[in-house]
């Protein structure tokens, strides 16, 4: 499968590796979107188990985004990863799983990623002003949105 | 979370639906604080008279930044934080955290331990479903059921209180193991809780299962088929209700599962009724297997050799398991450091409540309560 | 005066006998008694619902919570009275007590014996149909007068409600009246009159018409507890509903007389069924087991039972646990069992137990109906509200037709 992944989009497929028996595919943010829609159609990639990201400050694409895919036929498990640089967006899954909505929606409130062509790019776990994008690595571990636990909640600070 | 964004949200929702604005469509809002919503959910509806047209969930009120949390804290440090997540079914967070940990170290756990760990999962399994069955059938108005499941609750909590000290956040596994050996006693107690709690499932069912009331109730209410599940993401007994066969119990063992027989029971319209008949049958397939582990529950160690501080080699794991509420997953990625680089949870209660909307088109109000409950969702969970 | 102390000679009701003074007395006894009554079922309801959910219910306001009631009604009393802002004022006091009047006046015509009976109206049934549907409207300005989205809603369902369930009910009724004429070729409406053609056919409704009685006590028992809008009919009325009922507003005394009212009218409804279908007064078994020790046998039963509860009472009271904060509790208990004792040895004289019989088994037979209430709230899960209303029209009336055709083409093939 990784050969004729290989065969069609090329360099597009930055590396194909096995850890600790799980498998994993590294894929251009360009294409990532025909990637996966080629792993649901013809790979049986069905369900989509989880969407998420990992901020790395260090790297220059700071942010690897996630797919875990499950095929319910072949019983099989698969990670699709993606990095883009800050501020870049990426296309969205939901017309692939509607399972991707509510996830890429977390993706979005803790680490600012933008789905483009999501229909319902809002925040879902943190208010609606809230500014900040918890899960980066520079928001630190007792931060808090002052200006909006003030406006909103009437008092000081929230620790 | 501002209520103009929602309302035109759900305007969104039923305009296409509707060319035109029918003057009896009224938004209703279930707010955080309700008697049945089981948590602090937010859920506002778009009604026309007594149908729902739509139905936006407002999550958020109980997150309290576990990710955030994890990459602060070192593995070991981290392990009861996990509990606090589904605080219901509190031993399978713990499982599924220790088993991603030692896939990261390559490390697998001594067969008594896996036995250990099965029996108290299966227990914690039980103990949850009994939970799920008295709210559900509170919120549908049979007041009884709540007090029996929670009295036969009680036996179960104590084998855990007398196990690891704790009744609802037990902290009970360790990275590589068990840390406390099983008490004296602990056999003979967990099986003549087994004898003790099987009737008193009948007595549930004997309430609930045949009641006309029960049945008009729950049948055709909240249905959703399996490829909207496959679709939504949906696991555990919501999928199971829908007729896949699907656990990850059989599908992708682990724990040692695979040397237990059990039936995965399924139904198979899709609605709340066939989801409570799969969660009763559960419950007696985990007696069942909790009967076999401790029949043969082995001897040795209960801890594998894991070094005192942990420090997994660089990568990244997805580990998941077969949750009471469904497909709970821990993804860890490691720098080799001491403290996780990024712990991402996959929480089932999260995913099935997005189905919330789908399942609720076209029922009436008074459903939506009863497939709320059916979701059984925790809101520690949908949270974090 | 005269006409005062001779009144007890007579063998009719005080209404029959044109005595005004005694109707008084009577009126006032049974607000007094069903008052003590509704205490009671509130009691009986929280140690049955209690002891069906293996627990216990009120064990430390008095002796196994003996003093609940009491313990209730004080605080209802003492509740601060809200009134809600852009309430109707006169119409928010005139809800609850157009309903609890209501319930009540019922009562003018339930006989609890021969004599028994505040007066013998030969429409009786009429007026109690009557009546009854008058409680919707106090319903109704209850919701109405709290000036709130929910109340209102709640007061349109719960009426919408008592109005569908009320023809099945009247009905089943109609199929009553018809077995009376059964014997004598001509019926009544009057209870009394009721009761007596029972006594007259030697059987009871319930068991007559070869089954038909009985569908139709079945109608009435279920449409009875729709009226009341108790569990499993109790949507209107649900905490885990989005809408709280008709009477959200109210608080501590106001509320107290819906509660009043709510069960007043479960003893009335259930009196009405006892008189129509269950023999009212009548002792069980009067043909089978007929003649003088049997009559005794029966006339020795309320005695009985209430030395039987003072010998629980007492016994219970010795078995309390030896502690010091318990003492007063024991005590309590043995001297209440005590006085149930005195009270059933009383009962058991000759000249009292003949004169006691009809109200105790008249008692006897509404305490099983508050019971089988208490059951029903325990066991169910509610109905939702357009299945509410698929039961009560598409299910008990076709069949309450039925079965009133069924009794008329039996009463005349007979």
């Amino acid at each position: 499968m990784v050969a004729r992944l290989k065969g069609l989009y090329g360099s597009g497929i930055r590396e194909a590796l096995t850890y600790q028996g799980q498998n994993y595919i590294s894929v251009d943010s360009s294409l990532v979107h025909d990637v996966l829609t080629m792993l649901r159609d013809d790979e049986d990639f069905d369900y989509c188990v989880d969407v998420t990201a990992v901020h790395y400050p260090k790297k220059e694409e700071q942010f690897e985004v996630i797919w875990i895919l499950y095929s319910f036929k072949n019983n099989v498990r698969m990670r699709v990863k993606s990095s883009i640089k800050d501020g870049a967006e990426i296309p969205t899954s939901v017309d692939l799983w509607q399972t991707a909505n509510w996830l890429e929606r977390e993706v979005f409130d803790m680490f600012g990623i933008r789905f483009t062509g999501h229909p319902d790019m809002r925040r879902i776990l943190l208010p609606e002003g809230w500014n900040g994008y918890p899960l980066r690595k520079e928001y630190g571990i007792l931060q808090q949105d002052k200006e909006w636990v003030q406006i909103n909640l009437g008092i000081e600070s929230g620790q | 979370m501002s209520d103009a964004k929602i309302y035109s949200q759900l305007e969104a929702i039923s305009s296409h639906e509707k060319p035109f604005l029918d003057s009896n469509e009224m938004v209703l809002n279930m707010g955080p604080q309700h008697p049945s919503t089981h948590g602090v959910l937010r859920v506002v509806l778009k009604l026309d008279g007594e149908k729902v047209m739509g139905l936006e969930c407002v999550i958020g009120y109980l997150h309290r930044g576990v990710e955030k949390i994890a990459e602060n804290r070192t593995y070991v440090q981290f392990n009861p934080y996990v509990d606090r997540m589904d605080y219901v079914a509190a031993v399978s967070n713990g499982l599924a955290y220790c088993e991603t940990v030692e896939k990261l170290l390559n490390v697998v756990a001594p067969e008594r331990a896996q036995y250990i760990r099965v029996i108290l999962t299966e227990l914690n399994r039980l103990a949850s479903h009994q939970v799920w069955l008295g709210t559900h059938a509170l919120d549908i108005g049979a007041i009884t059921p709540l007090f029996y499941t929670f009295r036969d609750r009680e036996e179960v909590l104590k084998i855990f209180e007398k196990y690891c000290g704790a009744r609802l956040t037990t902290h009970a596994f360790r990275i590589g193991g068990c840390q406390y050996e099983t008490y004296e006693g602990f056999e003979k107690e967990v099986m003549k809780l087994c004898d003790f709690v099987m009737p008193k499932i009948d007595e549930y069912e004997e309430l609930l299962t045949t009641n006309r009331i029960w049945l008009e109730r729950t049948k055709g209410v909240g249905v959703i088929s399996a490829e909207q599940c496959i679709a939504l993401g949906a696991t555990g007994p919501v999928i199971r209700g829908s007729g896949v066969r699907w656990d990850l119990r059989k599908a992708q063992p682990y724990s040692g599962y695979e040397k237990f027989e059990f039936d995965v029971p399924i139904g198979t319209a899709g609605d709340t009724y066939d989801r409570y008949l799969v969660r009763v049958e559960e419950m007696r397939q985990s007696v069942r297997i909790i009967r076999q582990a401790v029949a043969g529950l082995p001897e040795g160690p209960i801890m594998a050799k894991v070094p005192k501080v942990l420090k997994p080699p660089v990568g990244e794991v997805y580990h998941s398991i077969e949750a009471p509420k469904g497909e709970l997953g821990f993804f860890i990625v490691s720098d080799g450091s001491t403290q996780p680089y990024r712990v991402r949870v996959r929480p089932p209660s999260f995913v099935n409540l997005q189905a919330l909307d789908s399942m609720c088109r076209g029922q009436l109000v008074a459903d939506v309560v009863a497939v709320i409950g059916t979701l059984d969702i925790v809101l520690g969970e949908v949270d974090r | 005066m005269s006409d005062f102390l001779n009144y007890m000679k007579l063998n009719v009701t005080p209404g029959e006998a044109g005595n005004y003074y005694w109707a008084t007395i009577y009126i006032l006894l049974i607000f007094a008694l069903v008052s003590v009554c509704v205490m009671l079922m509130t009691y009986a309801e929280r140690k049955i619902l209690a002891h069906m959910q293996i627990r216990l219910g009120p064990m430390r306001t008095g002796p196994h919570g003996l003093l609940q009631p009491i313990a209730d009604a004080l605080k209802l009393m003492l509740k601060e009275d809200i009134i809600p802002e852009g309430a109707d004022k006169l119409l928010f006091w005139f809800a609850p007590v157009s309903v609890m009047m209501i319930a009540f006046t019922v009562y003018l015509v339930i006989p609890f014996g021969r004599t028994h009976a505040v007066t013998d109206m030969n429409i009786g049934i009429l007026f109690m149909l009557g009546v009854s549907s008058l409680g919707v409207l106090g319903i109704i300005i209850a919701g109405w007068s709290s000036n709130s989205h929910y109340p209102m809603m709640g007061a349109l369902r719960s009426s919408a409600q008592m109005v569908s369930y009320e023809i099945a009910m009247g009905l089943a009724i109609v199929c009553a009246v018809l077995m009376t004429s059964l014997k004598t070729g001509t019926g009544t409406l009057s209870m009394i009159g009721i009761v007596q053609a029972q006594e007259a056919q030697h059987t009871w409704f319930v068991f007559s018409g070869w089954g038909l009685g009985f569908m139709a006590f079945v109608i009435f028992a279920i449409a009875m507890v729709a009226e009341t809008n108790r569990a499993p009919f109790d949507l209107p009325e649900a905490e885990s509903e989005l809408v709280a009922g008709f009477h959200t507003e109210y608080s501590g005394f106001r509320w107290s007389l819906f509660f009043l009212g709510e069960y007043t009218a479960m003893i009335a409804v259930s009196s009405i069924a006892v008189t129509l279908w269950l023999g009212g007064w009548l002792r069980p078994f009067s043909n089978a087991l007929s003649g003088h020790t049997w009559d005794v046998a029966f006339n020795l039963m309320p005695g009985l039972t209430f030395v039987g509860l003072a010998l629980w009472c007492i016994i219970g009271g010795a078995r309390m646990p030896k502690i010091r904060q318990l003492k007063i509790q024991s005590i309590g208990l043995m001297l209440f069992g005590a006085m149930l004792g005195f009270i059933g040895l009383v009962m058991l004289l000759p000249g009292v137990r003949e004169r006691v019989q009809d109200i105790y088994w008249f008692a006897m037979k509404v305490g099983i109906f508050m019971y089988l209430y208490i059951w029903y709230r325990a066991t169910f899960p509610r109905y939702r509200f357009d299945q509410l209303m698929h039961v009560g029209w598409k299910v008990l009336l076709p069949t309450a037709l039925g079965v009133l055709m069924g009794t008329a083409l039996w009463g005349v093939l007979r």
